[in-house]
């Protein structure tokens, strides 16, 4: 009975910490959290007044030219794209390959999947310049001449990719949602909260949490992550093919699929840790988000930085031993050429920075993993400024040369796109339940089963 | 004992209903104090052979579905027909787009091909498959379902943080009220309640507010359905509805068009005397024409830079737009009057390009001063056409050092050479 009584109260905890971030009064709410949330939220106001301004005048208001038509907008689709790639790891492969510790965070990581794909949107219906057009040119549909569009063309496929990874990580995320959100209609109800109530029971969809509907939610969870599983790892590849098929030297390699994930999933998860850390001591969620959990994203950062540092060796080596004398140059350029600055910055963020997590002191000291992985995202999203600014402004033709230089409004874009995806997350902390707390109790039941007799 | 702690609880819970109401029995809740509990109460239910129940935990308790006897769910194979038919969506969609209602080609490569097609089937058999997943999930869950008989018991509530219930219907056909009661006790129950509800039919009736907002909604979302299929199906000889002014209209006058700003109506007009375009003054007559107060400059305009660089840079300019007739020398054979000598043209009044660098020619252009050489650059003489419109100033002033260089060469002795390089000569 005592196992019995145990189990019950942990099952309360944890319930009961979690809820509580979306419980608690807003005067007890952290004042930490008010204070991001005031900065985050002007900055997204930025993201506003920048993007308001572009559909009156143009994207002439960047600073892409002639040679650099992609420049910024497209760094920052593809950082962010990359962003929320370490979200679906989490929630779909650790499940398949049953890792517990994942469930402390795979919700978090899911919410900034979403909102790291909705970011991330922005930037190509934007870079169209006509955005109230851009729903009607993406979707499958005939031109005002009757023509369809070229399946043949890697950006149609991105389209695809994208669509169906925001779709999928909402439906996944939803599912995975359900039994939570239940749980806090449940306990609104108990305080007799009916609007409360009535909201989240909306959402719930009505869930008992009987037998046989866990039976049937359980096979479609495991579903929805084994087919998110090959969907993480297809949606990088795409975006990478809107490089590797395209002609530019530097960008036309058959490494790139492995290269993106990889990197994508090196700067999720450093944006997880910089995320989760924070938000583990403002709401008191140490018992559930563990030391060893943050331990084993610290490993995977630095085993995925060695992958990424692995694929900058060997683009450098193919472009020496290719003979290819165009890719040659390129790669000279990125190192020498007149934005040598920035390769040298993702070099050092990216393959140097991560090896301080072969020491234990750097992968338990909370400020330094958060600094570290600042670091980390800074060099990823040069990543993707090198590989996409220095093929472009240096191609066959030395007459297209040219120089990249960001305006104010690149600035602005930018900096409102954290503004907006930290606001999403920060009224996502307040609102839904942060933590999987199904899981996290199917996780621990091996130490609170009570009563005997099963297998 | 038990059955007073029954009644007390049905009278508690009936005061919740509305009067004139008629109560309905559901059937019996039970509570367990844990998972394992659970487990055991769900075997004697499960053998003593209902079929209308179910448990209720706030987590999937491990081994549950053999506890209660639950056959497997259809739900991967409706997700694998949703899967399949993903791929056949986007294999059939890029064939018909592409290779039927409008034939792309595409580097004379086929208009349909397996390969081509596969990240957009790939992505639409997880897309699919996913949506099959979701909803298949929700559909065979009957949910959304936001009401049950359930949710009035406030015990309940706790079911989905850290209770273990098994509910009974009353509709089993093995249920008898006190046995089954005793089936859940005897399994391990901490407490068993009834369920009830309520059957007045204004508590069964959707509102008719949100009946209104349903239908009003529905029938508004029909509208631009409504008005697309109208515009697509007829013809207006309206102008055109636009809500973004865009690109159709910008504040410029096109050719031929007609203008009321002036009193002959033409759009079109003659720049106003002694107009300069901005960056068009070029008022640097040295520099621009060669000219220093009106005669050919004898020197080279201060912004040219005389250096081995600037006339390497000319050589290069001289390369690609006067060796096709003057010639690598300059001497005036250039491969254009090769082949007008091989097809005749010699016959047929042929006039040979300049030698450049003959001084005893009757047209001694050794002896031309700087800006005269680079005025026939840029406007060209007799046959030779100007090439102004083709290479910036700098440049043309660059191939007039480049000139010069060959000209000295071209008539130099051996005393020009200084000693050091000579014997480089032999």
């Amino acid at each position: 009975m005592s196992s019995a009584a145990e189990a019950s109260k942990f099952f309360q905890g944890v319930t009961d910490t979690v809820c509580d971030i979306v419980e608690r009064p807003w005067r007890r709410m952290p004042k930490a959290w008010y204070i991001a949330l005031a900065i985050s939220s002007c900055a997204a106001g930025l993201l506003l007044v920048a993007l308001t301004y572009l559909v009156f005048t143009g994207i002439g208001i960047w600073g892409n030219n002639n040679s650099e038509g992609w420049a910024w907008d497209i760094t920052n689709f593809v950082f962010w794209i990359g962003i929320g790639h370490a979200g679906t790891l989490i929630s779909a492969i650790l499940f398949l390959m049953r890792q517990k510790w994942r469930t402390s965070i795979n919700r978090a990581a899911e919410a900034m999947t979403i909102f790291a794909v909705m970011t991330a949107g922005i930037f190509p219906l934007f870079h169209t310049g006509r955005p109230w057009f851009a729903v009607y040119w993406l979707l499958p549909l005939p031109n005002d001449m009757s023509v369809w569009p070229q399946f043949r063309s890697p950006l149609m496929w991105d389209v695809f990719a994208v669509s169906t990874y925001l779709t999928v990580s909402v439906l996944f995320w939803y599912v995975g949602l359900v039994p939570d959100v239940a749980t806090l209609r449940d306990r609104f109800a108990e305080r007799g909260q009916k609007l409360r109530a009535a909201i989240y029971g909306v959402l719930a969809m009505g869930w008992r949490g009987s037998g046989r509907q866990w039976h049937r939610f359980e096979k479609a969870y495991l579903i929805l992550a084994a087919l998110s599983t090959p969907l993480v790892l297809s949606v990088h590849s795409v975006v990478s093919f809107d490089f590797a098929v395209g002609q530019a030297p530097g960008w036309h390699t058959t490494i790139f699929p492995p290269y993106f994930v990889a990197g994508a999933i090196f700067s999720g998860f450093a944006m997880v840790l910089t995320l989760m850390i924070p938000a583990r001591y403002l709401f008191g969620l140490k018992d559930i988000v563990r030391a060893d959990h943050i331990e084993a994203m610290c490993k995977i950062i630095l085993a995925t930085g060695m992958m990424v540092g692995f694929s900058y060796a060997t683009e450098y080596f193919i472009a020496w031993y290719g003979g290819n004398p165009y890719e040659r140059f390129t790669f000279f350029n990125r190192a020498f050429g007149p934005f040598w600055w920035s390769a040298w910055i993702m070099m050092t963020c990216n393959v140097v920075v991560p090896q301080a997590f072969w020491f234990k002191w750097c992968r338990t000291n909370p400020f330094v993993i958060v600094f570290l992985c600042l670091l980390v995202n800074v060099g990823m999203w040069f990543e993707r400024f090198v590989i996409i600014c220095t093929s472009l402004t240096r191609t066959w033709t030395p007459s297209s040369w040219h120089y990249f230089k960001p305006t104010i409004w690149d600035g602005f874009t930018l900096i409102g796109s954290f503004g907006l995806f930290f606001t999403l997350f920060l009224i996502f902390l307040r609102f839904l339940p942060a933590v999987a707390m199904f899981e996290v109790k199917v996780a621990s039941e091996h130490h609170h089963a009570g009563g005997s007799g099963h297998h | 004992m038990a059955s007073d702690e029954l009644d007390n609880e049905v009278t508690a819970e009936s005061d919740m209903l509305l009067p004139g109401s008629e109560t309905v029995f559901y059937g019996l809740l039970a509570e367990y104090d844990s998972p394992g509990a659970l487990l055991q109460a769900a075997e004697q239910v499960r053998d003593a052979g209902y079929e209308k129940w179910d448990c209720h935990a706030p987590y999937p308790v491990h081994g549950l579905d053999p506890a209660m006897g639950i056959r497997s769910t259809i739900l991967p194979v409706l997700v694998f027909a949703g899967g399949i038919t993903g791929t056949a969506t986007a294999i059939l969609m890029q064939w018909w787009m592409n290779a039927r209602a409008w034939q792309w080609v595409a580097s004379g490569k086929p208009y349909f091909s397996v390969a081509q097609q596969i990240p957009i089937a790939f992505e639409l058999t997880v897309l699919f498959s996913a949506f099959t997943a979701f909803w298949g999930m929700w559909f065979l869950n009957k949910l959304p379902q936001v009401w049950h008989p359930l949710f009035r018991k406030k015990r309940f509530l706790k079911a989905s943080s850290n209770g273990f219930f098994i509910s009974v219907e009353s509709q089993d056909p093995s249920f008898r009220r006190a046995d089954t009661e005793k089936l859940l006790r005897e399994a391990g129950a901490v407490a068993v309640e009834e369920v009830s509800y309520t059957t007045s039919p204004e508590q069964r009736n959707v509102p008719r507010p949100l009946l209104g907002f349903i239908l009003l909604t529905t029938v508004l979302a029909l509208v631009p359905f409504a008005f697309i299929a109208k515009y697509r199906t007829t013809h207006s000889d309206k102008p055109h509805f636009y809500i973004v002014g865009d690109m159709d209209f910008q504040q410029k006058r096109r050719p031929q068009s007609e203008s009321d700003v002036f009193a002959d109506s033409r759009a079109d007009r003659v720049g106003v005397a002694g107009t300069v375009a901005r960056g068009e003054l070029k008022e640097d007559d040295h520099f621009y024409r060669g000219l220093v107060d009106g005669e050919w400059a004898t020197t080279f305009p201060p912004q040219l830079e005389i250096s081995e660089r600037r006339m390497r840079e000319g050589e290069e300019r001289f390369q690609i737009y006067c060796t096709p007739c003057h010639g690598q020398a300059a001497a005036g054979n250039g491969m254009i009057h090769q082949r007008a000598m091989a097809v005749g043209a010699g016959a047929t009044g042929w006039v040979q390009p300049l030698n450049l660098v003959d001084t005893t020619a009757q047209l001694n252009v050794v002896r031309q001063p700087h800006g005269q050489i680079f005025n026939t650059i840029s406007n060209g003489i007799r046959t030779m056409p100007g090439y102004k419109s083709q290479i910036p100033e700098m440049d043309r002033w660059k191939i007039v050092l480049y000139l010069r260089a060959i000209q000295r060469s071209r008539n130099a002795s051996i005393e020009d050479v200084p000693p050091s390089k000579r014997p480089a000569l032999r």
